[in-house]
């Protein structure tokens, strides 16, 4: 989230698209419901299904899924010929006026450079157009048919709403009402908050359905400022601290990267990372990321980490593709090209898409090693379990080893709520058994493996042998000497660079934020964005001081938000050029003639004055973007994709399929099923009284919801004839289950291309362990691709069909 | 706002039964305090109280868990009760169907409590101890590390990159379980490494 949960009450108008957190996140939706009852706020859902948020809307309109790009793209285009735009915002805090290469071009829903072979684009032509000096041109009339302005109207003039009605199935009545409610958002003293989740990253072109609202949002003034944003809303409790800390295959802890072979030492890495701004004046806070990447090393390394050895650079692995994706991981598995893996509190059985593949891949491994606090059915995936789990237990020769860990309540530390707060929790219960916590077992494992390099030798020792692993007692890290760690301390005094005899902070000392990490091996961070969390001053994640004196719902002594405590991010845009807040009534910070003040941390150097310094200082540019550039690979635009399994043809490109560039492995393009065979639209979902395969194991959860159903339209079920609480098989290309039928009002086929489009819901709880009953999920039937950037596998729309079932199968 | 009488310590000083004359020194008018001298005991009152997150969604709702016995003071805890924290800004003290049923995870039936192995073919799990399930670990992953570590690549760079062990990493764990686990995989080479982010 750019913003937090408590500021959703400073909003005037909620889009909830890509989610449902009425249903999925109840405790914060509270905050739309205080935003309604004390502002005046409506609430705006669109969504396949009228689901448990719609039910509580001001409006809903329906939509199929995987069409998101079309209708935000449309609203766009609707703002713009209504002129409802931010104009103040627009001209001076995005990239509107930069023009862009003269090679550059899009045709036939394909940008330029597109190499079919490759599934990839040459980006070449992706790019601003540099003047002498270096810096981006900028064309404030924004009347150069390649500025940016020009480009995104000509882009999205083929979204009227005709054609958002054609490809999303969205009655234009409905889509154009919402137009005009979003559309008076674009007023200074109005803002509109985005809340999404899975509904929008389940996609093959999920990040650039996120990109289409960041761009609506833009063009209405309503990053930065209190009540908007865009707000995602994660699933796990500290989701966003595993991605902050970077465990991921392509990630270095802070949003740094892993190298690439192709970068052989810390010189050539550092390189392409100066991170020039485009434009006088403009901070390009990434220009720091040597400080960050040096204060990692030595926080990996310890004094093993030295400037001659280029800070250990040769011990971290290279990599030689983009991504080792957890989902290229299975694949590899299922070809035999792995033989150990490990799954720590995550079954991957029930929760990546084609489940009969990932059965064939954990069936290849040598060993499994799962460490959960619960039995999964990852740990047991060689269980037979009739219909459930139809495998031959006796031809699977994968070893299995079974850990059982603690669970919140008996484990201490941080974790990172939707809006960055790192909130620390303390252990108050014994474990069950022998359960032991994570960081005791991965240190064991890590002590034992070092034990056996020291003894026998082996390929490449260093690595191990130099990890730093200095703590009291080497057997059990504690939590606060690691939270210490992703904090950071001086290593020896740090001095002043402008005034040598001014000691900044003693060796051994915890920096007190990121602006005191240094690059010659002084300091010692591993986490930068962390840096502030545990000072000399104590562990500020345990600060429980709820007071909130503005009233604006910052809670800036509670816990500790990343960055630097800042709770809105990109806040200096909450303020006009000279440093006014766009609405008095709302004040997050402002300029007081010479320096920022203000309930929140401002988001830039608090004494940058007003028109010298942009708002988006992580940018080069330091503005927001229109146009992307070359960092997405699917395009500098959000352009209409079809899903892979679609009813209908791509009307940009008939002859598109899914997304252009998503990686599809040979075998599951051989898998992908046409609406001829398949003319269904399944989408899978959640519930409120379970949280994904865990609460099924909780006896009040599964009295709940005990059993696994579907839900269809009545028309459906009348056209299959299918009963209300009848037993169906539902089926794709990949994989059948059986479900009991859930009969709705709440979903109604939709008319797309001229033909009508019936939709199946599919809930994500059931498994075969646990106290409900057994039952299946939708990753028995989804297809075996992801996002064309990040690999977040297509749950959210692919084909199946359905039939009905004899009581008796399941 | 660390308000000196919460809730919580009202009620433990009430339920405890406190002399009605202290509840009127604490501005109750006497009726009231002779009412509340009547109250039977808070159960939670004996409990001790611990401050943590909700672990299921990123909401992050607080809650306090009342435990029998001490934990910090180095006693069994056996947990006993969960609830909102009314003071924590995010849920003020509101929980959802999953969170409040949050005891019913941490007691489930299927918690796992013992370290197990299942065999090439075998239809069951074993317990074993944990270090036998460490030493087996460990030599597998050593074993593999020194058959399959890629130190350099076709053109004589080194990558010290291992593809043919995996890890998938928990984000319901803490930041600090994180860290330790990036270490340790990152130090092996491994480059098979996602949490259920990518998900």
């Amino acid at each position: 989230m750019t913003n937090s949960w408590t500021d959703i009450k400073n909003t005037d108008l909620v889009v909830i698209m890509g989610g449902n957190a009425a249903e999925a996140h109840p405790c914060g939706f509270k905050w739309v419901t205080e935003a309604k009852h004390h502002r005046g706020a409506k609430l705006i859902v669109v969504d396949p299904r009228f689901n448990r948020s719609a039910s509580v809307s001001d409006y809903y309109a329906p939509i199929r899924p995987g069409s998101d790009i079309a209708f935000l793209m449309g609203v766009i285009r609707w703002c713009i010929e209504n002129d409802k735009v931010q104009w103040d915002y627009v001209r001076n805090y995005t990239n509107v006026g930069y023009l862009v290469r003269e090679d550059f071009g899009f045709q036939d829903g394909m940008f330029t450079g597109y190499d079919a072979e490759k599934r990839s684009y040459d980006q070449t032509s992706w790019e601003y157009e540099l003047g002498e000096d270096g810096y981006v041109i900028n064309d404030e009339t924004l009347t150069h048919p390649r500025s940016v302005w020009q480009l995104l109207k000509k882009h999205v003039e083929i979204y009227t709403p005709e054609f958002v009605e054609n490809v999303c199935g969205t009655p234009k009545d409905r889509f154009l009402k919402i137009c005009e409610m979003i559309g008076e958002t674009s007023s200074p003293t109005k803002t509109m908050t985005s809340m999404y989740a899975l509904g929008w990253t389940q996609h093959s072109k999920g990040s650039q359905n996120i990109r289409g609202m960041a761009m609506l949002q833009l063009l209405l003034g309503n990053i930065g400022v209190p009540g908007g944003g865009m707000n995602a809303l994660r699933g796990h409790s500290n989701i966003q601290g595993l991605t902050d800390v970077g465990l991921m295959s392509n990630l270095i802890p802070g949003y740094l990267a892993m190298p690439r072979e192709t970068e052989p030492d810390f010189a050539t890495y550092m390189s392409t990372r100066g991170n020039k701004p485009l434009r006088p004046n403009q901070m390009s806070y990434w220009q720091n990321y040597g400080k960050f990447m040096v204060s990692f090393m030595k926080a990996l390394w310890g004094d093993k980490a030295t400037a001659e050895n280029g800070w250990g650079y040769d011990w971290l692995p290279k990599l030689d593709i983009v991504q080792y994706d957890a989902m290229r991981m299975f694949n590899m598995m299922k070809n035999g090209e792995v033989n150990i893996y490990f799954c720590q509190g995550f079954n991957p059985l029930l929760s990546f898409p084609n489940r009969g593949k990932m059965t064939e891949a954990f069936s290849k491994l040598k060993l499994l090693v799962v460490m959960d606090p619960l039995a999964t059915e990852t740990a047991a995936f060689w269980e037979n379990h009739g219909i459930y789990n139809d495998v031959d237990t006796a031809s699977i020769q994968t070893e299995v080893l079974e850990l059982p860990t603690t669970c919140f309540a008996e484990d201490e530390g941080a974790t990172v709520n939707s809006g960055r707060w790192l909130q620390w929790h303390w252990a108050g219960a014994t474990p069950p058994g022998e359960a032991r916590s994570d960081v005791w077992i991965m240190t064991q494992i890590y002590q034992r493996i070092r034990k056996l390099y020291e003894t026998e030798g082996g390929k490449a020792p260093e690595p191990v042998l130099n990890l730093a692993w200095d703590y009291a007692d080497p057997e059990e890290p504690t939590a606060a000497e690691l939270a210490m760690e992703l904090n950071g301390r001086a290593l020896t005094t740090l001095y002043d660079a402008t005034d040598p005899t001014k000691v900044v902070l003693e060796a051994g000392k915890q920096v007190s934020g990121f602006g005191q990490l240094r690059d010659d091996g002084s300091t010692m961070g591993a986490c930068w964005i962390y840096a502030g969390c545990f000072t000399e001053d104590g562990n500020m994640m345990a600060r429980r001081d709820n007071s909130d004196p503005s009233g604006m719902g910052v809670f800036q002594q509670w816990s500790f938000a990343w960055p630097a405590n800042r709770r809105v991010l990109y806040n200096r845009a909450s303020c006009d050029p000279d440093g006014k807040p766009w609405d008095p009534s709302r004040v997050l910070i402002e300029w007081n003639g010479e320096k920022w003040v203000g309930p929140d941390i401002p988001d830039i150097a608090v004494t940058a004055k007003p028109r010298e310094v942009g708002p988006f200082i992580m940018n080069p540019e330091g503005t927001s973007r229109f146009f992307s550039r070359k960092l997405m690979r699917d395009g500098p635009f959000p352009t209409h994709m079809e899903p892979f399994e679609s009813p209908m043809a791509n009307p940009l490109n008939p002859e598109m399929r899914g997304n252009p560039v998503a990686r599809v492995f040979p075998d599951d393009m051989a898998n992908m099923a046409t609406s001829a065979e398949f003319p269904l639209v399944a989408t899978s979902y959640r519930l409120t009284e379970h949280f994904h395969y865990w609460t099924k194991h909780n006896y009040v959860n599964a009295v709940n919801q005990p059993e696994f159903f579907v839900e269809i339209s009545e028309e459906l079920a009348a056209e299959k004839g299918i009963k209300k609480g009848g037993m169906v098989r539902v089926w794709s290309k990949r994989g059948q289950v059986w479900a009991k039928a859930v009969v709705t009002k709440r979903i109604r086929p939709m008319i797309c291309d001229g033909k009508p489009v019936h939709v199946v819901g599919i809930p994500i709880h059931w498994g075969f362990k646990g106290a409900a009953r057994k039952g299946f999920g939708p990753n028995t039937l989804g297809p075996f691709v992801g996002d064309a950037n990040i690999e977040t596998p297509e749950f959210k729309a692919f084909l199946v069909n359905i039939e009905p079932a004899s009581e008796g199968l399941a | 706002m660390n308000i000196d009488l919460s809730r919580r310590s009202f009620l433990r000083l009430s339920g405890a039964g406190v002399a009605a004359t202290s509840l009127a020194a604490m501005g109750f008018h006497e009726a009231e305090a002779a009412e509340a001298a009547h109250v039977r005991d808070f159960k939670l009152a004996t409990m001790t109280e611990t401050r943590n997150i909700c672990t299921y969604c990123s909401v992050a709702c607080g809650v306090i868990m009342y435990s029998k016995g001490d934990l910090a003071a180095g006693e069994k805890a056996e947990l006993i009760h969960i609830e909102g924290d009314a003071d924590h800004p995010t849920n003020k003290g509101t929980l959802c169907p999953k969170g409040a049923a949050l005891k019913d995870y941490v007691k489930a039936e299927t918690r796992l409590t013992h370290p197990r192995l299942r065999r090439p073919g075998s239809d069951r799990f074993e317990e074993i101890s944990w270090d036998e399930a460490f030493d087996k670990i460990a030599r597998a992953v050593k074993d593999d590390r020194d058959a399959n570590l890629i130190e350099k690549n076709a053109d004589g760079l080194t990558v010290n990159r291992l593809t043919t062990t995996g890890y998938l990493a928990a984000s319901a764990t803490t930041n600090e379980t994180a860290w330790a686990t990036w270490k340790v995989v990152r130090s092996l080479g491994i480059v098979g490494f996602d949490n259920q982010a990518r998900v």
